[in-house]
């Protein structure tokens, strides 16, 4: 029997269905930056989002955050990696704009996990006198329950409303080939609604063989998917191609104050920055 | 005049730190580190790991970023490198910002890993190279990582050295307290002493970092820098004039 055919919706559509004040999930820079669906976004108009970076994020959430859609980010950094710190992340902070929930790797990661197992909390070790935990009231701090003496730290599931990425590629079935980026995995299992950009839709099913159905995202996880290639520039889509330094470096050098930023987010919405077009752009 | 650049000093220095290790690792923003652990790795006696966190090539975990950490919750990484904004005395680590926390005077990333894999890496090296009163303090303004426990934490490790552009320390645990162990070529003492916002503890003659010998420099050259332009093109670039990857 056929089940119900599997259709890619738009980007437009895509962005459509995150709603404002959403949890919002997202990977990190090497991970698979839905790009291509944060431009849409922040053409649709969004705001008061709630960023949790897994476990952290560069340009997408720099550029969210400077267009003033963010009310609060849980992450353990925003920057720009080897292009420098993220200009309207530490505007934002150092103004008062925005509630930063500083958080460490292992404790982004954790949290999902307990939300990936349907369990309340998760414990982790090390957290004990940094000041992470001391500006963390949500998170508490018992004595080993199997062996006394032994404080640890529990933090509390997080399930976020919807996790937003960009993979490589999906099936015929909508199955999501994410290889061995599994915190994209991570992020479909913890979140309610996942949403999925990819370079192209494939024939048939990832699950024909063993050697693809490794790679893969079951369908049944994935609420829906855009096809929108070169979707994670100018970050890395794992496998297929690098991120863009120099475009990214554009970012950073116009971010720098507030005019610049509103200036580079004009002509990034009116599509005047976007892959295709550099490349053709005399250097 | 010398025939090496400071970043192949710190470089050497730094894999020299590695040795007898069987699985290093290397986080975020970090070329020296990510250089030193594939030199250390070449020149290793016996097989040794390294894991560059943000490379394809060099990164061999498969089951997503927390791989790294619950590698290093299971005591499978035996050194890794943590930085910060300001390190202070007692080797606590701020990679947040400077000033008032939340709002602070100037905000910087953030911890990423460093609040657990301080505790859980028995060897941290720490790594800075600006060496001034502003990163090197008496007290940091927020401890994204704190470089000493009380007894009855679960720690495994925790910092064993700091290196800067300028000198070598070595940290330790029971005093809480740095020692000035090496000047690098150039350097005196009475320079650190005036860039160090912390005190430490310093030997009546300060031995100098070893300059780094010119086989070694040819191998960091040829083989390891082309493994750098793989993960961190803009270093490679700039220190070795290295633009194409390795194979």
């Amino acid at each position: 029997m056929a089940m119900t055919a599997f259709a890619p919706i738009s980007l437009e559509a895509l962005a459509e269905a995150i709603p404002d004040g959403a949890l919002l999930a997202v990977p990190p820079d090497y991970g698979g930056v839905a790009m291509a669906a944060t431009v849409a976004l922040l053409r649709r108009g969004t705001g008061g989002l709630r960023l949790y970076c897994l476990p952290y994020s560069t340009l997408q959430a720099d550029l969210l955050i400077g267009t003033g859609a963010v009310a609060e980010v849980e992450a353990a950094a925003i920057t720009l990696g080897e292009q420098g710190l993220a200009p309207r992340f530490s505007a934002a902070v150092e103004g008062g704009r925005l509630t930063m929930r500083d958080s460490t790797c292992p404790a982004l990661h954790a949290a999902l996990q307990a939300a990936e197992k349907g369990v309340p909390f998760m414990p982790l070790r090390g957290l004990l006198g940094s000041d992470i935990l001391a500006n963390r009231p949500d998170w508490k701090v018992i004595d080993n329950p199997f062996e006394a003496g032994d404080p640890i730290v529990l933090l509390p599931a997080v399930v976020p409303d919807v996790a937003l990425f960009h993979a490589p590629r999906a099936d015929a079935e909508g199955n999501v080939w994410i290889g061995r980026r599994r915190e994209l995995a991570t992020l479909a299992h913890a979140a309610k609604r996942t949403l999925v950009t990819v370079e192209e839709v494939v024939e048939g099913s990832f699950f024909e063989s063993e050697g693809s159905a490794a790679n893969a995202l079951p369908a049944l996880y994935v609420e829906a998917v855009a096809v929108a290639p070169r979707g994670a520039w100018p970050c890395a889509c794992p496998g297929l191609y690098d991120a863009d330094p120099a475009a990214i470096g554009d970012y950073a050098k116009a971010a720098r104050d507030e005019a610049g930023f509103r200036d580079y987010l004009k002509r990034l919405l009116d599509g005047r920055i976007a892959p295709c077009v550099l490349e053709v752009e005399p250097a | 005049m010398t025939d090496w650049r400071p970043e192949e000093l710190l470089i050497c220095r730094l894999a020299d730190a590695l040795a007898g290790d069987r699985h290093v690792a290397v986080g975020a923003a970090s070329p020296i580190p990510g250089a030193a652990a594939l030199l250390a790795q070449e020149e290793a006696p016996r097989r040794m790991h390294v894991t560059v966190l943000h490379s394809r090539r060099y990164n061999h975990f498969t089951d997503g970023g927390r791989e790294l950490f619950d590698c290093a919750g299971q005591g499978r990484i035996d050194t890794f490198f943590l930085g910060g904004v300001q390190i202070d005395g007692q080797a606590n680590i701020n990679l947040v910002g400077t000033g008032d926390y939340p709002t602070l005077t100037k905000r910087f990333p953030g911890s990423f890993g460093s609040a657990f894999m301080y505790f859980a890496v028995p060897k941290v090296i720490l790594f800075r190279e600006e060496h001034s009163p502003r990163t090197l303090v008496e007290k940091v303004d927020f401890v994204s990582a704190p470089g000493c426990s009380p007894e009855g934490t679960w720690r495994r490790g925790g910092p064993t050295l700091l290196v800067t552009s300028l000198a070598v320390f070595a940290f330790d645990g029971a005093r809480r307290r740095f020692a000035l162990e090496s000047l690098h070529p150039g350097v005196t003492a009475e320079t650190v002493a005036e860039r160090t916002g912390f005190a430490f503890d310093r030997p009546a003659e300060v031995p100098t970092t070893a300059a780094p010998e010119p086989a070694r420099l040819e191998r960091l050259r040829r083989t390891i820098a082309p493994k750098v332009a793989e993960f961190y093109p803009v270093f490679a670039e700039r220190v070795f004039g290295v633009t194409e990857p390795a194979a």
